[in-house]
C-alpha cells in the first residue's frame, strides 16, 4: 500500500509537470490553431540556458534567464517563421514547426554532445518521510510550483485583459480582430507563455530522480503530446486531466514493472502511449475536446 | 495534363467546322508536341542513365542511391496520405520496420545469433518480400479504426504511439527481432539469381550486392512511382483530394470518406513496408535505433521539400534528404564548417539537419509546391 501510494504521488507530481507542458501546447493550438511539434525543443532550450548560467549567477537567477530566454526562442520562431506563412492550411504549418524542432534540437544537441547537465537546483537528492511515505522534495518542489502556475495561468485566463484576447481569438478570429483585438499579439504572447512554462517544465524533468538534461530530455517532453490529445487539444482543463493521467499511469507502470514483465521492459515509457490511443478509440476528440462541429 | 488544357477549352468555341479554323488549336499542338517529345527524350536519357550507373559509379554512391531509392517509395507512400490526403502521419518508421523485420522473420531461418535465439520461418526470400508488405499493410489495417477516424494533429500524435510501440517491441521481443543488436538480412534471390555479395562479373564490371540491388530498386521505385501516379490521376485521386480540401464536402458528393481514408492509410503502409524491405537488403542488418522518431520526421520533410502530393515531390524530397548527408560525408575535406566526425566541428550529420530542418521552413514560406514546382503552372514547362 505504501509503495502505491508512493507511486501514486510520484505520478501525481510528474503528472504535473507534463500538465505544464501540455498547456503551453494546447495554448498556442487554440491561438493559432497551430500543433506545435517545436514543442519539445522549446523546452529543451530553456534548459540548456538555465544549465549553461546556473554556476556564473546562481539557480534562482538563472531559472529566471532559462524561463525568458525560452519564451524568447517561442515567440521568435512564431514572428520569423509561423507569421510569415500565407497559406490557411494550419497541417502544413504543423509540419514546418518539425522543421523548426530539427534545427533547434539539432544544434542544442551538439552543444551538449554526450554530457549530462545539472540544473544546479536547490533541492538535491533529499526526501521527505510522512508516515512510512517516502517522498523526493524534487517531486513536492514540482507539484507545488506546477500547481501555482497552472492557478496564476488559468486566474489570468479568465480575469485578465490579455487572458479575454486570447479567449475572444480562439472563439472567433475574425471578429476578434474586428473588435481590436491584435491577432499578431495574441499569437506571439501565446508563443511566449508556452516557452516560458516550457522552461520551468524542464527544470522539475531534469531534477532527482532523473539524472539531468540530455537528448533524452526531449523525449520525456513528448509525452506532453499525449496528455494534451487525451485532454483534449482545444481544452485547458483537458490539458491538466491529461497531464496527470499520463503521469499517474507512467509512474504506476514503471513502479510495477516487475508484475509486468510480460509485456517487457520499460513499459512506463510506453503506457501514457497506450492510454492515449484507448482514449481516442472511445472519444476521438479527447475527454475534454470540443467535438467538431460543421457548417457546409 | 496542363498542356492539353487549351486544346480541349478551345473546341467548343471552333463549333462544327473544326475543319476550317485549325489555327487556334494548331497552334496549341505544334507548341505541346516538341516539348512531349524533348520531355519523353529527357525520360529515356535519365532511364538508361540510371540502368547504366552500376557500370560507372563507385559502391559509396551506389550504397547512397539505393539508401535514395528505398526512401523515395516510403516518400510516395506518406506523399499519398499525408500529402494528397492530409492525414499527417508521424508513424511512417513503424511500418518500415514491419516491412524489414517482416521481410527478416519471414525469410530468415531460426538460428542463434549473439546468444538470441532467433526464430524465422525460411520462406523463400522472394515470397518473404511480398509477405512483408503485405504485412505492413496489414498493420496499417489494423491501425485503421483509429487512422479512419482522426483528424489532423489528433492523427498525427495517434500516429506518434506506433513508433513507441514499435520501438517497445523491436528492443524486447528479442527472438523476432534480435533485440538491440538487430538481426542479419538473408540476401534476395530470384529464379535462382542471389543478390549478395558473391561476385558476378557483367561487361568487366564486378557485381556485388549494391551493383545488383541497383536494378532491383530501380524496378521497384518505377513500379511504385506508376501505380501511385496512377491512383492520383484516376478517380481514387480525386475522392482523396477532394477529403484533404473539404472532407464534408466530399462526403456529401458521395466520397466513402472512411473507407478511403483507411484504404489510403493501408497503402501508404505497403509502400513504407516495400520501402523497408528494400533498406534491410541494402544495410543487410537491421537494427531497431534506425526505425526512431527520427525517422518519421525525416520523411515528412522529405515530402514537404519535395512538393505535397505530387509523386515526382517525394522522389525529389527523398533524394535530397537521404543525399545531402551522403554529399557532406563525402566533401567534408573540402567544404567550409563542415569536418569529419570527432574532430569537433559540425559533423555532416547535423550539417544536413540544419540544412533540411531549415529546407522545410524555407521551401512552406518561400516556395508553396515544394521544389518540383519552382515554376508556376502559368509558366512555360
Amino acid at each position: 500500500m505504501t509503495t502505491f501510494i508512493e507511486l501514486l504521488l510520484g505520478g501525481l507530481s510528474i503528472g504535473s509537470v507534463y500538465a505544464l507542458i501540455a498547456l503551453g501546447f494546447v495554448v498556442i493550438f487554440k491561438a493559432t490553431e497551430v500543433v506545435n511539434f517545436a514543442h519539445a525543443s522549446l523546452l529543451l532550450a530553456g534548459g540548456y540556458v538555465t544549465a549553461v548560467l546556473h554556476d556564473d549567477i546562481g539557480f534562482w537567477p538563472a531559472l529566471g534567464v532559462g524561463i525568458a530566454g525560452a519564451a524568447v526562442v517561442g515567440s521568435a520562431v512564431e514572428f520569423c517563421v509561423m507569421r510569415r506563412y500565407r497559406g490557411s492550411d494550419h497541417s502544413v504549418l504543423a509540419i514546418v514547426t518539425i522543421g523548426v524542432d530539427i534545427v533547434i534540437t539539432t544544434e542544442l544537441v551538439r552543444r551538449m554532445g554526450t554530457e549530462v547537465l545539472s540544473l544546479g537546483d536547490p533541492w538535491g537528492d533529499d526526501v521527505v518521510t510522512v508516515g512510512g511515505v517516502t517522498l523526493a522534495e524534487t517531486r513536492i518542489a514540482a507539484f507545488v510550483a506546477a500547481a501555482l502556475l497552472i492557478t496564476v495561468f488559468l486566474l489570468a485566463f479568465r480575469y485578465t485583459s490579455w487572458g479575454v484576447s486570447m479567449r475572444a481569438a480562439a472563439e472567433n478570429p475574425q471578429t476578434a480582430a474586428l473588435m481590436g483585438i491584435r491577432l499578431g499579439r495574441v499569437s506571439l504572447s501565446a508563443w511566449a507563455v508556452a516557452g516560458a512554462l516550457a522552461a520551468v517544465a524542464a527544470l522539475f524533468l531534469t531534477v532527482f530522480p532523473t539524472p539531468g538534461l540530455e537528448r533524452a530530455t526531449s523525449f520525456a517532453a513528448l509525452k506532453a503530446f499525449p496528455a494534451a490529445i487525451l485532454g483534449g487539444l482545444d481544452s485547458t482543463t483537458g490539458a491538466l486531466v491529461g497531464g496527470l493521467v499520463v503521469g499517474v499511469t507512467e509512474s504506476l507502470a514503471t513502479g510495477y514493472q516487475s508484475d509486468l514483465s510480460f509485456l517487457g521492459r520499460g513499459i512506463g515509457d510506453l503506457a501514457p502511449y497506450l492510454v492515449m490511443v484507448a482514449v481516442l478509440l472511445i472519444r476521438p476528440a479527447g475527454l475534454f475536446g470540443t467535438k467538431e462541429l460543421a457548417r457546409v | 495534363m496542363s498542356e492539353a488544357m487549351p486544346d480541349t477549352a478551345q473546341e467548343p468555341s471552333v463549333g462544327p467546322d473544326a475543319g476550317a479554323k485549325p489555327a487556334p488549336a494548331g497552334s496549341g499542338r505544334t507548341l505541346t508536341g516538341p516539348l512531349r517529345s524533348i520531355r519523353t527524350y529527357l525520360w529515356l536519357a535519365g532511364s538508361v542513365l540510371l540502368l547504366l550507373f552500376p557500370f560507372y559509379l563507385d559502391r559509396f554512391w551506389l550504397q547512397a542511391g539505393l539508401f535514395a531509392m528505398a526512401a523515395a517509395i516510403g516518400a510516395i507512400g506518406i506523399n499519398l496520405l499525408t500529402g494528397s490526403t492530409g492525414q499527417l502521419s508521424m508513424g511512417h518508421a513503424f511500418f518500415l520496420a514491419v516491412g524489414a523485420y517482416g521481410y527478416c522473420i519471414l525469410a530468415g531461418e531460426s538460428s542463434t545469433e549473439n546468444g538470441h535465439e532467433l526464430s524465422g520461418l525460411g520462406l523463400p526470400t522472394w515470397l518473404a518480400a511480398i509477405l512483408a508488405v503485405l504485412l505492413a499493410g496489414a498493420a496499417g489495417g489494423l491501425f485503421s479504426p483509429i487512422a479512419g477516424r482522426l483528424r489532423g494533429a489528433y492523427l498525427g500524435i495517434a500516429t506518434l504511439a506506433l513508433i513507441f510501440i514499435g520501438q517497445h517491441v523491436l528492443f524486447n521481443a528479442g527472438s523476432l527481432t534480435g533485440g538491440f543488436n538487430g538481426r542479419a538480412v538473408p540476401p534476395l534471390s530470384l529464379f535462382g539469381f542471389t543478390f549478395d555479395d558473391t561476385e558476378v562479373v557483367v561487361a568487366a564490371v564486378p557485381f556485388q550486392a549494391s551493383e545488383k540491388l541497383w536494378y532491383v530498386a530501380l524496378a521497384a521505385l518505377a513500379f511504385s512511382a506508376l501505380f501511385a501516379r496512377g491512383v492520383l490521376r484516376g478517380r481514387p485521386g480525386r475522392a482523396l483530394n477532394a477529403i484533404r480540401d473539404h472532407r464534408i464536402a466530399a462526403g456529401v458528393m458521395g466520397v466513402p470518406v472512411a473507407r478511403y481514408r483507411a484504404g489510403v492509410f493501408v497503402l501508404s503502409s505497403m509502400y513504407a513496408g516495400l520501402a523497408g524491405v528494400l533498406l534491410a537488403l541494402v544495410f543487410q542488418r537491421t537494427v531497431p535505433e534506425y526505425f526512431g522518431m527520427v525517422l518519421s520526421l525525416e520523411y515528412l520533410a522529405m515530402i514537404v521539400i519535395g512538393g505535397l502530393g505530387s509523386v515526382a515531390g517525394a522522389v525529389v524530397g527523398a533524394a535530397f534528404v537521404t543525399l545531402l548527408p551522403q554529399v557532406l560525408t563525402h566533401y567534408s575535406d573540402s567544404l567550409p564548417l563542415v569536418s569529419a566526425p570527432g574532430t569537433g566541428g559540425l559533423t555532416p550529420g547535423e550539417a544536413s539537419r540544419y540544412l533540411y530542418g531549415a529546407a522545410v521552413v524555407a521551401v512552406v514560406l518561400f516556395l508553396p509546391g515544394g521544389l518540383t514546382r519552382l515554376k508556376k503552372p502559368g509558366e512555360k514547362k
